[in-house]
């Protein structure tokens, strides 16, 4: 438990973090850790659980995005790492998330070497598809899905990326390998299962829809079913 | 102007600055570069220099292992490529996945040579473009090169499934940018970076499930291991245990982003840093061009001292916002003291200043002209907000193509801004203020993007190559990019084609054993001094220190004073510094510490470069160099070099050597954006 004054209304959350470690390091006391990079709602470094939500109370952004104008003056606020068994704590608010990296280097990707590419506008792709296809790939892979679900499930990371590239024509030729594969990688790691609970979806910062987890399931299932 | 009796005087009274001031004593002629530009005419200088460079054949490709330091466009699109050709990459990052890397946050575009709009636009043109936009200090062979590689990228990128924007019909969509009058920028909403870096962030994880790449998070770069003269590893801090670990390779690359945040403030990441940079300098490798530094013109303003970053409002908000302060000096009053609210403005009393000087570009004009022309209305007394603020107004957007059309373009731009500012930019004008953003120079690179140091590579900000005075936006995903898939590759084989029979490096050495030594030698200095200031607080002087000397107008005499302020500052480093915790443990401070230790050395570097450069051109501003209105005068005959500088020792004066700069395919000219 820390007290702070004088924090301004138009400090950020994390601003607010960094008065307090220098008031620690003044105290010569070690500062608290927590992960921040971008500060501007994109990198997908900054966690941290605030007043028993990811990213803090309000919806559709980053930690790094909060502002202290959204609390009142003379606030408890509580401050917890993410929860998740896939995200074991490191130090403090800091948390492991290379589970996620592990699932992407399983198949996220489109198997193509560099060099060899046709013309960028040899296929068209409707404007309707790129842009749902967009709003999958717009996630920030910071694991506030994860730390939300009170199953731990990784369903939403794993969708956003499976829906981009099952969407669009060059993910066409792996689309099933590549759901298998990622699939089976999450379950692996700890991950727990999906119960369609969206506290996935409702704590999102970029909004990334349930939508995403259906296609999943459907790509998932005709992957399998072709095995 | 520089009261020259004033100047002398204070000249005078400092010992260090009689020492620095004296530019002709770090001029050593016997020093030269060799930029190994390829024989021909500019355009087909590339295709000579692919066609007759030096190849390594696939069984050989498998013994030789590369180091990329950096995860950002050019380190992982450099790493993936590597991997895919054959060789062994060991890859490094500071964050903890190589996804988070900088170039993450870049939100405007991209930009390539495809004409996909059918409005004249070339290879050529981007060339000229590029050129003249960085006012003609940058290497005209690179950049050749550089537009002429921008189409693949959009290939390559497409194929990757970076889901550019696109139009109805399914073919790609372009948007304009700064410094140009086409429309050649590709954009994923305003997350082009973000899209970017995950696809080159997909194709390295495809190597590193490969086992080509192995990717090592959490560890930054301390040092740089030079074995007979070659560059052949690292050594790295592990930023989790705290261990210093050691790695071997046979060329090391260096994608380490800019040194924006010597100023502190600025729109780069929290982490963002200039050390590798200077780990290279002291091992031997030149720094140029580093008075180079972007101010981009449209940030939030800084709302208070506890601050702790800029935020970027992308330039493509340029092409529909319209920039304006109050006309009359007495409305801008009544707006700072919250009396007039910007909307009470009639149009005839507001001045769309850039519109006004710059007729043929308008609010495109590029981004040091746009910095440079607010700051002027702020200091003649027309800012507002804070009085350092200027308005960017989609009032015309929304009543010309309705507030749908606006949100679809600019929705999250929009929202990010009222998050920050709590104000809604669709009732009212956005309030903007220009912030390091970008910076120009760099490590010193060869045509091959070999540094000073052989096998030793610097891609993407770290290097000064492609981008002169100043870089046009969405031009920097496009040389990071075009450096990582389409350049290294080619002219690492050129490197390593006489390396194939040296075999792996022990990491034994002993070379590592100094190397290690030092680090740790150094870490423990820092340990030891005990004093009393946390890494920020005195980060931060140093950040006021170079706003206010060395940010967007610079003169003889703040120059001067920088370099003693900068000098009084370290001192205070050296003497007052506080790192909480221990060396060989997870140490947030000790990071930072080290990381303040590096800017201290390039933003004397960066003083001493900007007193060199007695020129304004590009975002470098000398006062004492301008026109009757108020432009930049550069002064083609003293000045038309690259200043690469060489390390000394610590207390030591740096080298100046000059790579002359030879424009054979573009006239050189004064840049003209009003006509």
């Amino acid at each position: 438990m820390y007290h702070l004054d004088n924090v301004s209304t138009g400090s950020s959350f994390l601003e607010m973090l960094d008065m307090l470690n220098q008031r620690l390091v003044e105290q010569n006391e070690e500062p608290v850790v927590f992960d921040s990079d971008c500060r501007e709602g994109i990198c997908g470094m900054c966690s941290l659980y605030i007043n028993g939500h990811p990213h803090g109370p309000v919806q559709g952004i980053t930690t790094c995005q909060l502002h202290m104008r959204k609390f009142n003056d003379g606030d408890t606020i509580t401050i917890e790492p993410w929860r998740s068994a896939a995200f074991p704590v490191i130090r403090d608010l800091m948390v492991d998330r290379a589970a996620f990296d592990k699932i992407q280097q399983a198949g996220g990707y489109v198997s193509f070497n560099c060099g060899g590419a046709p013309d960028a506008n040899a296929t068209p792709i409707p404007k309707e598809i790129a842009d749902v296809a967009m709003d999958s790939a717009t996630c920030i892979g910071c694991g506030a899905c994860v730390a939300a679900c009170k199953n731990g499930s990784a369903m939403l990371f794993v969708s956003a990326k499976v829906s981009q590239f099952a969407l669009l024509p060059q993910g066409q030729v792996e689309r099933k390998a590549r759901a298998r594969a990622m699939v089976k990688k999450m379950d692996e790691l700890g991950f727990g299962n999906c119960t369609n609970t969206g506290a996935c979806a409702a704590e999102c910062p970029k909004s990334i829809p349930l939508s995403n987890i259906a296609r999943l399931n459907r790509e998932f299932i005709k992957a399998k079913c072709a095995e | 102007m520089t009261d020259p009796k004033q100047l002398k005087d204070m000249i005078d009274s400092s010992p260090i600055m009689k020492d620095y001031a004296d530019i002709e004593s770090y001029k050593l002629p016997e020093f030269q570069v060799d930029s190994k530009i390829p024989e021909g005419p500019v355009a087909e200088k590339w295709t000579n220099y692919k066609a007759h460079q030096k190849l390594v054949n696939p069984a050989n490709k498998r013994n030789l292992d590369i180091i990329v330091v950096g995860t950002g466009l050019a380190g992982a699109s450099a790493a993936s490529t590597l991997g895919e050709m054959g060789f062994n990459v060991l890859n490094f990052c500071i964050q903890d996945s190589p996804r988070r890397a900088h170039s993450i946050a870049a939100q405007g575009g991209i930009n390539a040579a495809k004409n996909y709009q059918n409005d004249g636009d070339s290879v050529y043109r981007l060339f000229y473009d590029t050129v003249k936009g960085g006012d003609f200090r940058s290497r005209e062979a690179n950049v050749y090169r550089l537009a002429e590689v921008s189409n693949n990228i959009i290939d390559q990128c497409v194929e990757q499934g970076v889901p550019f924007a696109r139009e109805y019909g399914g073919l790609l969509a372009n948007r304009s940018f700064g410094g140009a009058q086409v429309s050649r920028t590709f954009y994923a909403k305003g997350q082009t970076g973000q899209q970017l870096l995950l696809g080159a962030y997909a194709s390295l994880n495809r190597q590193i499930n490969k086992g080509k790449v192995k990717s090592f998070v959490r560890r930054e770069m301390l040092d740089v291991v030079i074995i007979d003269g070659r560059a052949r590893g690292i050594i790295v801090r592990n930023l989790i245990t705290g261990e210093i670990e050691r790695y071997a390779a046979h060329a090391v690359v260096l994608a380490t982003g800019g040194y924006g945040r010597t100023f502190f403030l600025s729109t780069n990441a929290m982490g963002c840093n200039g050390s590798a940079a200077v780990q290279a300098f002291k091992k031997g490798a030149y720094l140029a061009n580093l008075c180079f530094t972007q101010i981009h013109p449209t940030c939030i303003p800084v709302h208070g001292e506890d601050q702790s970053k800029l935020t970027l409002m992308s330039e493509s908000l340029r092409n529909d916002g319209r920039i304006w302060v109050p006309k009359k000096k007495e409305d801008a009053e009544a707006i700072r003291a919250g009396k007039l609210k910007p909307t009470d403005i009639p149009d005839e009393d507001r001045d769309f200043y850039l519109e006004r000087r710059y007729p043929a570009f308008g609010n495109l004009c590029p981004r040091d002209i746009a910095s440079r022309a607010a700051k002027e209305r702020c200091d003649a007394g027309f800012g507002v907000g804070t009085g350092n603020a200027v308005y960017l107004d989609f009032k015309y957007a929304i009543e010309r193509d309705g507030r749908k059309a606006v949100a679809d373009r600019y929705g999250n731009l929009f929202d990010m801004y009222q998050m920050i500012s709590d104000d809604n930019p669709y009732e009212t004008p956005m309030m903007i203020f220009p912030a390091s953003h970008y910076t120009m120079g760099g490590i010193w690179v060869d045509y091959e993007l070999q540094t000073s140091v052989k096998g030793l590579f610097a891609i993407g900000e770290c290097n000064f190559s492609d981008h002169g005075a100043n870089r046009l936006g969405a031009s920097a995903l496009m040389q990071g990019l075009a450096d990582g898939y389409f350049v290294l590759p080619y002219t690492m084989q050129n490197y390593l084609s006489d390396q194939i029979k040296v075999p792996h490096f022990s990491t034994d050495a002993p070379e590592f054993d100094k190397a290690e030594a030092d680090v740790r030698a150094r870490i423990q200095r820092l340990m030891d001094i005990k004093g009393t200031k946390s890494p920020d607080e005195i980060h931060k002087r140093l950040g006021h220190v170079m706003w206010n000397l060395v940010g967007m107008g610079r003169t003889l005499q703040s120059l001067v004073k920088a370099v003693d302020e900068i000098e009084e500052v370290r001192k205070e480093f050296y003497s007052d510094l506080r790192v909480t915790g221990r060396p060989d443990d997870l140490n947030t401070e000790l990071e930072k510490a080290l990381r303040l230790e590096d800017f201290l050395v390039i933003a004397k570097m960066m003083a001493i470069d900007a007193l060199n450069r007695n020129e304004s051109c590009g975002a470098h501003f000398r006062e004492e160099y301008q026109t009757p209105d108020g432009e930049a005068a550069r002064r083609d005959d003293l000045y038309m070099y690259v200043a690469c500088w060489k390390y000394n020792g610590d207390n030591a004066k740096p080298t100046l050597i000059k790579e002359p700069l030879n424009y054979e395919a573009i006239k050189v000219q004064t840049r003209n954006y009003k006509s």
